[in-house]
């Protein structure tokens, strides 16, 4: 496990198979869980608006995943100075803000026609937003900074201390009035769960943007990886 | 049965699913597009050798 997270090698050969494998799991699903999602009964109050559900949740599941993933491998590259890591952080950020963009965006879309307003600043969307301006945050500092090696670790700070975020963006809607719903899927109380009907195509896409983080974000370091290689050959040449 | 008339929640359904659509086709595209050009810069001055 170590040698995989220090050695590009190691990491190149494995991701070589792992996206595309990825890839195909994730397109099988998403396609099983967009057929699920749309021979599914209307909801008895939401109408057709319940099947924003399918693709809301699984983005605000794969925004969190994908800041933790940061986060660890923020630290990593902080405490054991692991470059590989750098390269994995660096290449998770926008993805993270893409997917945390869609959890915003299409909870707006579902919260008009249920609630009957776009926004509301309470814990959760406040929260999430935060989460947003945490990725865009993350990747500007980056790109302002120069040596990679400072970059690298003002990031790893930022993703660090980031991470306080994420309880709170799942505790919020125990801590404060909310809008927003409690869980209605794996943590959620004996009676308020979704339904099978709705529960297979939730999670049916729940692996499907899993699978597309995972392949996207192996995709990213191998081409971090590369471009990593060509600036050291880039300086080799110059100093020669 | 596939139910693709969404009502009265149209309006907010379709643009949902068009913008996720889009942000995912952006993600996939700029990922794969990223990558195809890292490697062709890579094959060019001979880094690819030792990976395959």
């Amino acid at each position: 496990m170590v040698s995989f997270l220090t050695n590009p090698r190691a990491f190149m050969a494995f991701s070589r198979i792992a996206a595309p494998v990825l890839g195909v799991a994730t397109t099988i699903a998403m396609l099983w869980g967009l057929w699920l999602g749309f021979t599914a009964p209307e909801d008895y109050q939401q109408g057709d608006a319940i099947r924003i559900l399918f693709i809301h949740v699984p983005a605000a599941w794969v925004a969190m995943f994908a800041y933790l993933c940061l986060g660890v491998a923020s630290l990593l590259n902080l405490v054991f100075r692991q470059a590989l890591a750098d390269l994995a952080a660096r290449a998770c950020a926008p993805l993270g803000a893409g997917f945390t963009a869609l959890a915003l965006v299409t909870g707006s879309f579902w919260g008009r026609p249920t609630w009957g307003t776009w926004w509301e600043w309470d814990g959760r969307m406040t929260s999430v937003l935060v989460l947003f301006l945490l990725w865009l945050a993350y990747i500007a500092l980056r790109a302002s900074i120069d040596d990679e090696a400072r970059a690298a670790r003002a990031g790893a700070i930022l993703a660090l201390v980031g991470l306080v975020n994420l309880p709170v963006i799942h505790f919020s809607v125990y801590w404060w009035n909310s809008l927003h719903q409690g869980s209605s899927t794996f943590a959620a109380d004996k009676g308020d769960g979704l339904p099978a009907v709705y529960m297979t195509p939730l999670i049916l896409m729940g692996l499907a943007y899993m699978g597309l983080f995972g392949a996207l974000w192996l995709t990213r370091i191998r081409t971090e990886v590369r471009r990593r290689r060509l600036r050291a050959a880039a300086l080799r040449d110059a100093e020669d | 049965m596939l139910d693709l008339d969404a009502g009265a929640y149209a309006p907010y359904l379709w643009p949902a699913f068009a913008i996720t659509g889009l942000v995912l086709g952006w993600m996939i595209l700029d990922s794969l597009l990223a990558a195809r050009s890292a490697r062709k810069a890579a094959r060019a001055r001979g880094l690819e050798d030792d990976w395959s």
